[in-house]
C-alpha cells in the first residue's frame, strides 16, 4: 500500500476509531461516512472502540504476498466486535490454537513490510483474552 | 426489447503460455469466434472485453483500444471498443454488456471477449493483485489473501453444516475428470482424493488442489439479434436470461460469510426473467475459484438446501452423467482461471453443449446456466442459454 494511503488511515488503524450513525445506533468499523440504513438522514460521528471481540472464522495464511512473508504463516480471521461491526484481522496466536468463538482484545503490532521502500506498517491484531 | 442470440464462440487453450501475448490470445480467440459466426470483421458493430488487471499483470492499460486495433477494427472501422472490469466476474459483465447493447437495439453485432495474461509476473504480485478483487484497505493490509478469505468461507462452512474434508476435495476430483474430457483444460489429467489431502495447504483448510490456478488464456462470443441469426449460423443459442447483483465488497460484512446473497439474487432474477424453474436447467457452469465456492454456488443458486451441496456432490449428482451436471468444462478448477476470461469461456461451454459439440464431455443439454463471481461475491452475473 502506499506511504500515503497507509498514514491517511493511522488513527483507524492504530487505534480501532470507527464511526456511528447517531440516527440508527449502527456501528461502523471499517468507518464508514455514510449509512447504509439510514442514507443521507443519517449523521456519522466518530467513535472509539473498545477493541474486545469474539472470532467468527479464521484460517491460517501459509503462502502471502511478498509483504507478509516475514511472518508467514499467521492466523487470519473475521473478528466480531462487542459493538457489532466485524472486521479482517491477525490474531498473534499459535495456528493451532485458534477456536471459533474464541474471546480476543486488540493489541498493536507490524503489520507488514513493505520490501522496495523498506516501510514497516504498523495496525491491529489481536491475542486471546 | 430484442430476443438476443448467441452466433459465434471461440476458446484459446487455457494454461501457462509462455509463447504467447495478451495481444496474441485475444486475436486468436476473436478469429475462432468469427470463423464460427461465418462473419467478415466489418460486420461487428462494437466490442467489450472483460480484463480484471492488464494493468498489473502485464502493465498495460486501454485494453478496449488495443483489442479494437488489434482485431483489425480501430484504424479501419472505427468501432466502439469498452473494457468492463468487475474482478473474475469482467467476462460474465462483459457479455452481458454485449447482450445489453443488442437486446436494446443499439447494435446488432456484437463481440463480447474475456482475457488476461497472468504468468508473467512471479507468484507473490499475482497473489497481491488478485488481491486486489476484496477490500484493499481493510482486508488486504490486513494480510489476507484471495484463498484465505475463500478459507474463512470453507471452516465456517464446515464448522456449521459438518462438510468433510473429503468432500471438499469431491469437487476438484470432479472438475479434474471433466477438465481431462475438455481440449482446453489447463489440467488434463485426473486426480484422485488422496491427490487433494497430500497437497500443501495454502490457507487452512484450503489446499493446493482446492484453488484455481493461475492461467493464460482468452475467449471471445459473438451476440445478435436472435430474428437475424440464422443469416450466421444453422444453431443460434438463446440468451433467456441475463442478471447481475452486487454485495460488500468485504466478506467480513456479509450477513452470513458462507452464503453469497449476490448469487442468490442474481440466480433468482435470471430464473425470474427466464421464466424457468431448477428443473428446467440441465447444466450449469458455476464460479468454482475454489472447491468450497462450488458448492456454496449450488446451494445459493438454489440448487439444493443449504449444508447439501457435499453429500449432492459426493452421490455423482453434479458429475456428467448425474442429474444436474456442474462444470462440465472442468471449471475454474481443471478448465484454469484467466480471471478475465473465465465468463466468456463458461458461455463457450454452454454454447458447445447445447450445440451437441462437447465431445467425451457431452450431456444432453436444452438450457444451461452460467454463474460468474467477482470478488467473494461482490458482483455476480448469472446468464441463462438455451436451445432455439
Ligand atoms: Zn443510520
Amino acid at each position: 500500500m502506499s506511504v500515503a494511503g497507509f498514514w491517511r488511515k493511522i488513527p483507524q488503524r492504530y487505534n480501532l476509531v470507527g464511526t456511528r450513525c447517531e440516527r440508527c445506533g449502527q456501528f461502523f468499523f471499517p468507518p464508514r461516512t455514510f449509512c447504509p440504513h439510514c442514507r443521507r438522514e443519517g449523521t456519522i460521528v466518530e467513535h472509539h472502540f473498545k477493541g474486545t471481540g469474539k472470532v467468527i472464522s479464521y484460517t491460517v495464511i501459509r503462502s502471502a504476498s511478498d509483504q507478509f512473508e516475514f511472518t508467514t504463516p499467521y492466523v487470519l480471521a473475521i473478528v466480531e466486535l462487542d459493538e457489532g461491526p466485524r472486521m479482517t484481522a491477525q490474531i498473534a496466536i499459535p495456528p493451532d490454537d485458534i477456536k471459533i468463538g474464541m474471546p480476543v482484545k486488540r493489541v498493536f503490532r507490524r503489520i507488514a513490510t513493505d520490501g522496495e521502500s523498506g516501510i514497516i506498517h504498523y495496525g491491529t491484531k489481536f491475542v486471546a483474552r | 426489447m430484442r430476443d438476443v442470440a448467441v452466433i459465434g464462440v471461440g476458446c484459446t487453450t487455457f494454461g501457462e503460455k509462455w509463447g504467447a501475448s495478451f495481444r496474441d490470445l485475444f486475436v486468436e480467440a476473436g478469429a475462432l469466434a468469427l470463423d464460427d459466426a461465418g462473419l467478415a470483421g466489418e460486420q461487428i458493430d462494437a466490442l467489450y472485453v472483460g480484463n480484471m488487471s492488464a494493468g498489473r499483470f502485464i502493465g498495460q492499460e486501454h485494453i478496449g483500444a488495443l483489442i479494437a486495433d488489434y482485431a483489425g477494427l480501430a484504424a479501419s472501422h472505427h468501432i466502439p471498443s469498452t473494457r468492463v472490469e468487475a474482478a473474475c466476474a469482467s467476462g460474465g459483465l462483459a457479455f452481458r454488456q454485449a447482450v445489453i447493447d443488442v437486446m436494446s437495439g443499439m447494435e446488432d453485432i456484437v463481440v463480447a471477449a474475456g482475457v488476461e495474461k497472468m504468468t508473467d509476473v512471479g507468484t507473490g504480485t499475482s497473489v497481491d493483485t488478485l488481491t486486489g478483487a476484496a477490500d484493499r484497505e481493510w482486508e488486504g493490509f490486513a494480510g489476507a489473501t484471495f484463498p484465505g478469505l475463500y478459507a474463512m468461507m470453507a471452516t465456517d462452512y464446515i464448522n456449521r453444516y459438518g462438510l468433510t474434508r473429503e468432500q471438499l476435495a469431491q469437487v476438484a476430483v470432479k472438475n479434474h475428470y471433466n477438465g481431462a474430457r475438455n481440449p482446453i483444460a489447463q489440467f488434463q489429467q485426473e486426480i484422485t482424493v488422496e491427490t487433494v489431502m497430500k497437497s500443501s495447504l495454502v490457507a487452512d483448510p484450503l489446499r493446493l488442489f482446492d484453488c484455481s490456478p493461475i492461467t493464460d488464456g482468452a475467449a471471445a462470443v459473438v451476440v445478435a439479434p436472435l430474428e437475424r441469426a440464422r443469416e450466421f449460423t444453422d444453431c443460434p443459442v438463446r440468451v433467456l436470461a441475463s442478471a447481475q447483483a452486487s454485495d460488500t465488497i468485504a466478506l467480513h460484512d456479509r450477513r452470513d460469510i458462507s452464503t453469497l446473497d449476490a448469487t442468490v439474487e442474481a440466480g433468482r432474477r435470471a430464473l425470474g426473467q427466464a421464466r424457468l424453474q431448477h428443473r428446467d436447467i440441465d447444466i450449469v457452469e458455476v464460479h468454482d475459484c475454489f472447491t468450497i465456492a462450488e458448492l456454496c454456488a449450488i446451494e445459493d443458486l438454489g440448487f439444493c438446501a443449504k449444508g447439501e451441496a457435499g453429500r449432492v456432490t459426493e452421490e455423482g449428482i453434479t458429475a456428467i452423467g448425474g442429474r444436474l451436471p456442474v462444470n462440465t468444462s472442468g471449471g475454474l478448477k481443471a478448465c484454469g482461471h484467466p480471471v478475465g476470461a473465465t465468463g466468456i469461456k463458461q458461455i463457450y461451454e454452454i454454447v458447445q453443449q447445447i450445440r451437441g459439440e462437447a465431445g467425451k464431455r457431452q450431456v444432453d443439454t436444452k438450457i444451461g446456466m452460467a454463474h460468474n463471481v467477482g470478488g467473494t461475491g461482490a458482483t455476480v452475473v448469472v446468464h441463462i442459454l438455451g436451445a432455439y
